[in-house]
């Protein structure tokens, strides 16, 4: 039996092979390797935030097969590559090695400022100790004002409007608002949530000194799973609106919990927009009472947006999440173009204080003082889309209604930054 | 004498494949991530104290070596603001007095228990040190956590240690010296004692010992060690933050320690090397890498209880007799081996496409048919076609039937060289 | 402050409920196999994901039946499979394979239904408001998740205390070799039990996924927070683990509606400036430590009192 056994076995395995292995070998399509700009997308892409990471992959991947049908930047085509970096500081620094080490040179990344920061750090650090390979750092979502700031770089850039521009933008907002008179704010406990707390209570002094801030309360980050102990509060507190930046489950749960007690409040929200929000509002029923700060929604009238929203949904069944991701690619390959070299010293030099007609119309510009990208902004409701509104949110039926836009000047904040621009 | 020389030469060895290794693997993302397992190498042995020698499942080692790692980022600051002449290669020995005082203040509460009550308690301080680290933002630096600069510090040598190839060597003397430690503290009286609790604390009571004691011991040496690792990890990403003393981290090394194996000394080793490399790297080949990553974990808990190190020191035995006769022994004991290894890897193939393929339509459905397997460009597969479902299915369920066909064989050949083993050691 | 402590109260002994279904799963695994199981909150989990998708099929009152029957299958198969595998390997594998579990549990479930939440409703002929106190609506699924899980509760109690299968489990907690001898087949009480436990936890799931997020972290989310309902309310014991759910649900929502701080007492003696140590202490309120309490509670109630509120031994 001994040396039967083995080739029974041979006789399996072999079928085995040619069964499984067999077809892997049949459908191959080998893509053509021609030059291609790689920039590697460092984000979340296992874990619990792993969606989010996910979604903003998705919309990169139409962002650059529509600037590669335009023709690409400088002959070449822009390509996305996906690095996890599992939520984690530590991993973070590796996956930006690991993808400078593939040649990469140019870095995108947006969820967690923490992450946000090591990068920034990290590249300004690199690029100190290997001149002449300079690596650049677009950042799409990190949006604590320290970096373009106190800790600005020449190597990063920010298209994203920071805390300080959006809380502007609300308090801009809520000058035309007479009707709110007693605001609570509601804030996650981390750096984030104490900014936007902060901000808030400032902006709200120079521009609304008549509300009167009734309740200050910051939660545990992404702990609290019933909010109606906090709602309680609010409601004892006699509030008519809310402000918060709470992002992810916190804004989905807190509108939930609100609905449910019966809470008539305005909430003017970062980040109700996000993945799951508009599903709560609408479960809440909340009609028009939440409120979203941004550079870009779905339902405004203009036309190449709107074509290129519904190319994106139709392809990839995702929302544009980040209008601002348009921006930035746009902008990335217009300066690859005008440089007429994907070295990043060489555009970069061009990004530093470019100019560029913005996705949903009008000026922006990336400021050459601390490479913060500056550009209009826009207040929105949730509610039931109306005839003319082409777009409703995660098959809710309700869609986003531009209620105010907020020009560039009036988010115009200052900057502490000293760069170091390299010679 | 010479077993003296016999021992010294495996450290020596090790000391020569250190220098060397850079060499052999210039890349920038090997010398990263060689750094990242030199950390958590240490670590495991720190963590392996507990676990494999003194019988204490801990979920919260991390604890001591976060904190060190915060201490090591003021210290790096602290020195460099007001000018004290303190060289990069001596600040882990800051995070090593962190991770000794916080073992001690620590240990001196959870240690008072054993079994499922010291991990109980290792969780709550776990948890208790991470909220805090949340809350106490002047030390813990909130959610952006504390960065240094490691080349502002004093030179060493005209080292200033900005290219990751110094950090690597500063990495690899420092895992060296720990790992030399750390198997001296098995062979004293205390590594022994260790054991002893492990096995049978009242006996060691009968023979008046202290078991609380020798567990407090142990467990502040593990802080220690810990700590290092911590100092390590922050001069290495400067950079220290509060998921250094999360739950993740925790749940790391107790993942690479067991993997490796707790029973034998050089287990943890191999389980940080492994773990560290499959963490890396998995993750560019597909989403759903933790998957395959909780799977490898519980097929080793159900099939290979004493881990890799374990499986290795299985055929340890087979190492007797003239050196020829040694060769063909593990010649035809490998023969085997290949011959089981073929439908094992077919199960896995068959296994890990049925997988990526139910991924794909469930998630990425609405990009169309087309997936790359493995995220590898050149190969794409029609999830929509009815032919890659059998063949993953095929090669899955005829792979494990042939897989157990094999093992006769092996068994076979196992006995075999087994008895030679025997009749060549006699 | 009436309405507040009021509605605190009844919020409180909801979460405190909830946390029991779960951890009366837990506390009977963990006194029967002396494992603890950490993919218990992974079970909830999935009892979260099968009733959501039960319900998008056939309805809630289907969901709430065939979801915890799927969980507890799967369950009893885990044991029948895994744990009785790893049994001869002693408790700490045991324990880490259930560690193991949890990663798997959780990838699967993300594999299926993705990493987004998943939008499970509160079924329509529930969504209304039950009652009104001082102006607060308090909605009728919360009433009705309360009053589930104390029916959930008295039967636990009864199926174990009055009935045959009960008595034959209490008698396998205690004396398994003796209940082997009269002839009854041990370790299929345990894999019944196993069954049992993680359908338990699979109800809270469904009910809970229902009024909070149904999303592929929710296991890790409560996880740790069961372990210490079990622990502190004292292992095996029922009547421990439902006075200390209660307990932790109470604390975590009362501590929530208060904003003391040690500078709201002390700020007239000792300013201390911001950026330091003592500063952050200082100022940290009662709302912000909440979710850290239970631990609090576990370190202490282990190293004062190892056996539990309840327990009759030592962990």
């Amino acid at each position: 039996m001994k040396w039967q056994m083995p080739k029974k076995l041979l006789g399996l395995a072999a079928v085995g092979l040619v069964a499984g292995a067999g077809y892997l070998a049949l459908p191959q399509k080998t893509e053509a390797q021609g030059a291609t700009i790689k920039i590697a997308y460092v984000d979340p892409l296992s874990g619990p935030m792993a969606g989010i990471g996910d979604t903003g992959l998705k919309n990169f991947q139409y962002i650059l097969e529509d600037i590669n049908a335009k023709g690409g930047a400088n002959g070449k085509k822009l390509e996305i590559v996906p690095f996890d970096n599992k939520l984690n500081a530590q991993e973070t620094i590796v996956q930006v090695q690991k993808a400078i080490d593939q040649g990469i040179r140019i870095i995108t990344q947006g969820n967690g400022t923490s992450f946000a920061i090591a990068i920034s750090e990290f590249v300004t650090k690199y690029n100190e100790r290997n001149p002449g390979k300079e690596v650049v750092y677009l950042n799409y979502a990190a949006v604590d004002p320290i970096l373009t700031n106190d800790k600005c770089s020449y190597w990063h850039f920010r298209w994203d409007a920071n805390t300080e521009q959006k809380m502007a933008a609300i308090t801009t907002f809520l000058q035309g608002r007479k009707d709110v008179k007693k605001m609570y704010l509601i804030n996650q406990d981390y750096a984030f949530g104490h900014g936007v707390r902060d901000l808030a209570l400032k902006f709200l002094k120079e521009k609304r000194p008549d509300i009167e801030v009734v309740g200050n309360e910051v939660h545990p980050l992404a702990k609290v799973s019933d909010f109606a102990p906090y709602i309680a509060k609010i409601k004892a507190s006699g509030a008519d609106s809310v402000i918060t930046g709470n992002w992810g489950n916190d804004i989905s749960l807190l509108i939930k919990a609100a609905a449910d007690a019966g809470l008539q409040v305005n909430f003017f929200t970062f980040y109700a927009g996000g993945t799951g929000g508009p599903t709560a509002v609408k479960q809440a029923n909340l009609s028009n009472r939440v409120f979203a700060v941004g550079e870009g929604f779905a339902n405004i009238p203009h036309k190449a947006s709107q074509d290129f929203e519904k190319g994106l949904r139709d392809k990839y069944k995702v929302s544009l999440f980040y209008p601002r991701g348009v921006n930035q690619m746009r902008m990335l390959a217009a300066a690859i173009n005008q440089a007429k070299s994907d070295d990043p010293k060489k555009f970069a030099a061009v990004l530093h204080g470019m100019k560029f007609e913005v996705f949903n119309g009008g000026q922006g510009e990336m400021r050459a003082s601390d490479h913060q990208f500056m550009q209009p902004m826009y207040m929105a409701s949730f509610g039931p889309i109306k005839a003319d509104q082409p777009f409703d949110e995660e098959g809710t039926g309700w869609g986003w209604t531009i209620a105010g836009k907020v020009d560039t000047k009036d988010t115009n904040v200052s900057t502490t930054c000293k760069m170091n621009k390299p010679s | 004498m010479m077993n003296l020389i016999k021992s010294l030469g495996i450290w020596i060895a090790a000391a020569i494949l250190i220098v060397i290794l850079p060499y052999v693997f210039p890349s920038g993302a090997s010398i990263t991530t060689m750094c990242l397992m030199g950390i958590m190498i240490i670590f495991a042995l720190s963590y392996n104290m507990l676990l494999g020698q003194s019988g204490m499942l801990s979920f919260g080692h991390a604890v001591y070596y976060g904190l060190a790692a915060f201490v090591t980022a003021h210290t790096i600051n602290w020195a460099i603001k007001s000018g004290v002449p303190l060289p990069l290669p001596l600040i882990p020995v800051a995070g090593a007095v962190t991770g000794l005082i916080f073992g001690i203040i620590f240990g001196s509460v959870s240690t008072k228990r054993a079994g499922t009550a010291f991990a109980m308690i290792s969780l709550g301080l776990a948890e208790l040190v991470y909220s805090s680290s949340l809350i106490l933002r002047s030390f813990f630096g909130g959610e952006e956590g504390i960065s240094a600069d490691r080349t502002k510090l004093i030179r060493f040598f005209g080292y200033n240690f900005g290219p990751q190839i110094q950090v690597y060597y500063l990495i690899a003397a420092w895992c060296l010296l720990c790992v030399i430690l750390m198997y001296a503290i098995t062979r004293t009286p205390l590594g022994r004692m260790c054991n002893a609790v492990r096995e049978n604390p009242e006996r060691v009571e009968f023979v008046g010992y202290n078991p609380q004691l020798v567990r407090y011991i142990a467990f502040s040496l593990a802080g220690l060690f810990a700590g290092v690792a911590g100092s390590l990890a922050a001069i290495n990403i400067e950079l220290a933050q509060a998921s250094f003393v999360g739950a993740a981290q925790s749940g790391a090394v107790l993942l690479a320690a067991y993997i490796g194996g707790v029973a034998f000394f050089v287990g943890p080793v191999l389980g940080a090397i492994l773990v560290t490399y499959l963490s890396l790297t998995l993750s560019d080949f597909s989403e759903i890498w933790v998957l395959y990553f909780g799977i490898l974990f519980v097929v080793i808990i159900m099939f290979a209880p004493y881990g890799l190190s374990g499986l290795l020191m299985m055929h340890a035995q087979f190492w007797r007799g003239p050196l020829g006769s040694r060769l063909a022994r593990f010649g035809r004991l490998f023969g085997a081996y290949l011959v089981a290894a073929v439908p094992a890897l077919i199960m896995l193939g068959g296994a890990i496409l049925f997988i990526e393929m139910i991924h794909h339509v469930a998630q990425k459905g609405a990009e169309g048919a087309n997936m790359h397997f493995l995220r590898r460009n050149y190969i794409t597969i029609n999830t929509h076609s009815v032919l890659p479902w059998i063949g993953g299915i095929v090669a899955m369920i005829g792979g494990f039937f042939a897989f157990r066909l094999s093992w006769p064989t092996v068994a076979n050949a196992w006995h075999k060289a087994l008895l030679d083993a025997q009749r060549s050691g006699a | 402050m009436a309405e507040l402590i009021i509605i605190s109260t009844l919020n409180g002994v909801l979460y405190g409920m909830l946390l029991f279904l779960m951890a009366s799963g837990l506390t009977l695994i963990f006194s029967m196999m002396g494992v603890l199981n950490f993919a218990h909150a992974s079970f909830y989990m999935l009892g979260a994901f099968l009733g959501f998708q039960i319900s998008q099929w056939a309805g809630f009152i289907p969901a709430l039946f065939l979801a915890p029957l799927i969980a507890g299958g799967i369950g009893a198969l885990v044991e029948r499979y895994g744990l009785r595998t790893v049994h001869k390997n002693g408790h700490v594998a045991e324990l880490l394979f259930t560690f193991g579990l949890a990663f798997i549990i959780e990838e699967v479930i993300q594999m299926i239904w993705g990493k987004l939440s998943v939008d499970y409703r509160v079924p329509t002929w529930l969504d209304f408001p039950a009652f009104t106190i001082y102006a607060t609506n308090y909605p009728a699924y919360k009433t009705f998740m309360l009053v589930f899980s104390i029916a959930i509760f008295i039967g636990l109690i009864y199926l174990l205390t009055r009935t045959r299968a009960g008595l034959i489990i209490q008698a396998s907690l205690t004396h398994p070799n003796m209940v082997g001898m009269l002839g009854h087949n041990v370790p299929r009480v345990f894999m019944l039990v196993f069954g049992l436990g993680t359908a338990l936890a699979a109800i809270a799931g469904v009910i809970a996924g229902a009024a909070y997020v149904t999303q592929s972290n929710m296991a890790a989310l409560l996880g740790p927070i069961l372990f210490v309902v079990v622990v502190v309310g004292g292992l095996g014991s029922l009547w421990g683990a439902f006075v200390a759910s209660l307990l932790i649900g109470l604390l975590q929502t009362f501590a929530i509606a208060s904003d003391w701080s040690l500078n709201k007492f002390f700020g007239d003696f000792i300013t201390p400036t911001r950026g330091t140590l003592l500063f952050d202490v200082w100022t940290v309120t009662i709302a912000q430590i909440g979710p850290i309490l239970p631990y609090l509670l576990l370190v202490l109630v282990l190293i004062f009192r190892p056996t539990g509120l309840f327990g009759t031994r030592e962990t």
